[in-house]
């Protein structure tokens, strides 16, 4: 008399063999989300990750605030990385109002969201150090941080949160002085950076911990649309700084940085690398930055936008970030939706630790360069 | 810097012992004295003035300095003082806490920060204090489907383990709680029971971190006893005995690291991997099982279970000078006593009582104490560095390490020690 049940309510066989853990969201080792693992002896057999312990309703919150006053709270997903965060935003508020913006204003917005971008990778690069058991791995990149958000409340005025990039250009222009600081600092953080190889990245107790485990293949890294340093670490050349150059990157050199193997090591090389490339970015930027000139377009009070929609995505520090804005000719977007790095990401850990010990679980969870509170918004 | 007690008045002090006189002159009648007479029972009491103490004798001649000190001597010759102060736990104890102490300053340095600061005003001396009191404070919780008491006993045994692992460790001729003739051989009975307390303590906490712990610290301990234990046996064959004292004793003119250095090395790398230290910390891996088999202890039985590893630290730290950096021998570098102190003995201040017979430990003695700390903090120093250079490593790179390559690694070592004594260069009888 077995009524049939729907798929999702059927019990399941339970395997007297298989040990359910809940990693999280009270787990060392999880950040702000669970990860139910599935356990024979010491192999992962299924992995179910769980995010939304963090959901804050940005989107929904951008439809009841006018195009300026969702600046400070959309940058809320990822704090580390706040103006690559809200950039996509900004660029799309910039097309909906037809707005061009100077020449100064886009150089000070490329320094601010490389700096930001090398923030954040600190911050990924401490945590991953910690999961790994290296605990001088998390205070080095834990201080060394704090180099560049000197600079960046220099620029800003705030130490993360910075609501520095509006539309029309920045908040404010640049500190006198500036630049030689900014100089300094980033060749001192680039020299510091470099030291982390001999600690870390050749050690040879992480090369053999993290290499050729949580392999995602060429294939696999574009067929479940991961982005970002993972996408790159499995030997896809991809960088929208360089696909789809916004601003001024086109004018900037630099490099993309690929790795073959699309193992843990790599990905967390990648980042790694990227910090150093973007070390290069803001000197040339500095260099090729006009010296004065106006750095925001004045807006009308309460700016409203035509009846259109529009898609902009830039490469943040967890990868491609896009952002949908709906405008119907009211001073609030219709709709906001944030399409964010860390989820695509995300979808690929089932896939990873299939098979793999539960002592690779850490280093292949904080490989992927994911970000809790971005993939819940 | 908070004032702790900012209302304190002496006299609401003195006042507040006044009204509770009562209850400290009970607590002194029923605790105090019993204790101070069972000190006083063991002791072998001397004979002064050509009359033998009694204890009730021994008792009124404490209120009189000159009469203490032989009372106090006395005292230091018997097993009690051995077991709870000097050689035994007392000792270790301060060591293990100087260990905490350096652990945290070292790794702070290396860490570019600063560490423990501000409790204690002399660099945070006193920080280690402050934590035990919070772990006394703090409510000990217990999982609900626990094994109540086997998880109330595992802390305790740790604990007792690792004191017997203690007492075992020659300090300098002669001071040694235990001098057995088999020394060697109650060490590893003593390290085999590492790995069933931490199982029992694992099970008993009924939870599933704890209980993977558990199983990777068996694993761990279980596979690596194995290299440990044949990483000794060269000391063994070259000096042909199992009595720690005899074999520091035989490396008066050599330690054993100049032959053995295979086994030297072998025996550091285990003794990192039993005392579940990084890069050996799989058992307490935080960012995958939370603290592993530590995970459901909390108060003060988490603080017996820091106090039984880092006595276990100490005592393996130990147990690797005596074995091959040669113990307490050691050029003579304590100053000798002057000269009247040993025959006059010393004045003591307004009273001009003259107390003969002092100094209590002879120079030998400190001497070889001295060498043996400087020794053991150098081991622990080494124990301690590998925590801020590398990263943990897996469970089957663990295995595979101590099953392939310290195993046969020990095996070459072993053949080392045979043909240096077959060539008769060492051992006894030997040329050396």
């Amino acid at each position: 008399m077995n009524k049939e049940l729907p798929p999702g309510l059927a019990l399941q066989k339970v395997d007297e063999r298989i040990m359910t853990l809940n990693v999280g969201p009270q787990h060392p080792g999880s950040g702000h989300m669970r990860i139910i693992v599935q356990i024979d002896g010491d192999f992962i057999v299924a992995c179910d990750p769980d995010p939304g312990y963090v959901h804050r309703g940005e989107e929904k919150m951008a439809e009841y605030r006018n195009y300026i006053t969702n600046i400070p709270h959309l940058e809320r997903p990822v704090i580390h990385d706040s103006c690559n965060v809200l950039y996509p935003y900004v660029l799309g508020v910039e097309e909906l109002l037809g707005i061009e913006v100077p020449e100064r204003a886009k150089y000070i917005r490329v320094i601010a969201s490389e700096l930001n971008r090398c923030v954040y990778t600190m911050y990924w690069l401490a945590i991953y150090g910690i999961f790994l058991g290296h605990s001088t791995m998390f205070m080095w990149p834990a201080g060394d941080r704090e180099l560049l958000i000197d600079l960046l409340e220099k620029m800003t005025g705030a130490r993360v949160t910075h609501a520095h990039f509006v539309p029309g250009g920045v908040r404010n222009d640049l500190p006198p002085n500036f630049e030689d600081v900014c100089l300094r600092q980033v060749n001192y953080f680039e020299k510091r950076i470099k030291e982390y190889a001999a600690i870390f990245y050749d050690n040879p107790i992480l090369i053999a911990r993290t290499a050729n485990t949580g392999v995602l293949s060429r294939e696999d890294a574009i067929r479940l649309g991961t982005t970002g340093s993972v996408l790159r670490a499995s030997g896809v050349d991809y960088d929208l700084r360089k696909k789809e150059p916004y601003d001024v990157y086109d004018e900037l050199d630099f490099q993309t940085n690929v790795l073959k193997e699309g193992d843990s090591y790599a990905r967390s090389k990648i980042p790694w690398l990227d910090m150093m490339e973007s070390c290069r970015i803001i000197r040339h930027a500095l260099q090729k930055m006009p010296k004065s000139g106006s750095v925001r377009v004045k807006l009308k009070p309460n700016p409203k936008g035509g009846d259109a929609s529009v898609y902009k995505r830039v490469e943040s520090g967890r990868g491609s970030l896009g952002c949908y804005i709906v405008s119907d000719k009211k001073p609030e977007p219709y709709r906001v939706k944030l399409s964010v790095g860390s989820f695509r990401n995300l979808i690929a850990l089932p896939y990873l630790l299939k098979g793999e010990k539960l002592g690779n679980m850490p280093s292949v969870y904080w490989s992927l360069n994911y970000w809790p509170v971005e993939a819940d918004r | 810097m908070s004032v702790i007690a900012p209302n304190f008045k002496f006299s609401e002090f003195v006042k507040s012992i006044l009204d509770n006189i009562f209850w400290i002159l009970l607590i002194f009648v029923l605790i105090g004295l019993p204790a101070v007479f069972i000190i006083l029972f063991y002791i072998e009491m001397p004979v002064i003035n050509g009359e033998l103490l009694t204890p009730f004798l021994a008792l009124t001649w404490l209120a009189d300095p000159s009469r203490t000190l032989p009372i106090l001597k006395a005292f230091m010759t018997t097993d009690l003082f051995r077991i709870a102060a000097f050689p035994g736990f007392g000792f270790a104890a301060l060591l293990a806490a100087g260990t905490i102490f350096i652990e945290r300053k070292m790794l702070a340095k290396l860490q570019l920060r600063v560490g423990p600061f501000y409790c204690g005003k002399i660099e945070g001396i006193l920080q280690l204090m402050g934590d035990g009191l919070k772990l006394i404070s703090k409510e000990i919780i217990i999982p609900a489907k626990a094994d109540k008491p086997i998880f109330w006993a595992a802390p305790i045994i740790f604990v007792a383990t690792a004191a017997a692992f203690v007492a075992l460790i020659p300090v300098a001729p002669g001071w040694v709680v235990a001098d057995v003739d088999v020394g060697l051989l109650a060490v590893f009975a003593i390290i085999g029971f590492f790995p069933i307390i931490t199982i029992l303590s694992a099970w008993s906490s009924n939870s599933k971190f704890p209980f993977i712990g558990g199983i990777r610290a068996l694993h761990q301990m279980v596979s690596f006893e194995i290299p440990l234990i044949l990483s000794l046996l060269g000391v063994v064959i070259l000096t042909g005995t199992l009595n720690l004292s005899e074999i520091v004793a035989s490396q008066t003119n050599f330690p054993w690291i100049i032959f053995l250095p295979i086994g030297a090395i072998i025996f550091f790398i285990t003794i990192l991997a039993e005392l579940e230290r990084i890069p050996f910390d799989l058992p307490e891996a935080e960012s995958e099982i939370v603290a592993g088999w530590l995970t459901e202890f909390s108060g003060m039985i988490y603080g017996l279970v820091q106090l039984g590893t880092y006595l276990k630290l100490y005592a393996f730290a130990a147990l690797f000078v005596v074995l091959f950096l040669g113990g307490w021998t050691g050029p003579m570098i304590w100053p000798p006593f002057p000269e009247e102190i040993i025959t006059d003995g010393i004045v003591i201040g307004p009273i001009h009582a003259k107390i003969p017979g002092l100094p209590v430990f002879s120079q030998e003695m400190l001497n070889g104490v001295l060498w043996f700390v400087i020794k053991t903090v150098g081991v622990i120093f080494f124990i301690l560095l590998p925590r801020g250079v590398f990263p943990r490593i897996r469970i089957d790179m663990l295995l595979s390490l101590g099953w392939y390559k310290l195993i046969g690694l020990a095996f070459v070592n072993i053949f080392i020690a045979l043909g240096l004594l077959y060539a008769g260069v060492l051992g006894p009888g030997g040329i050396l």
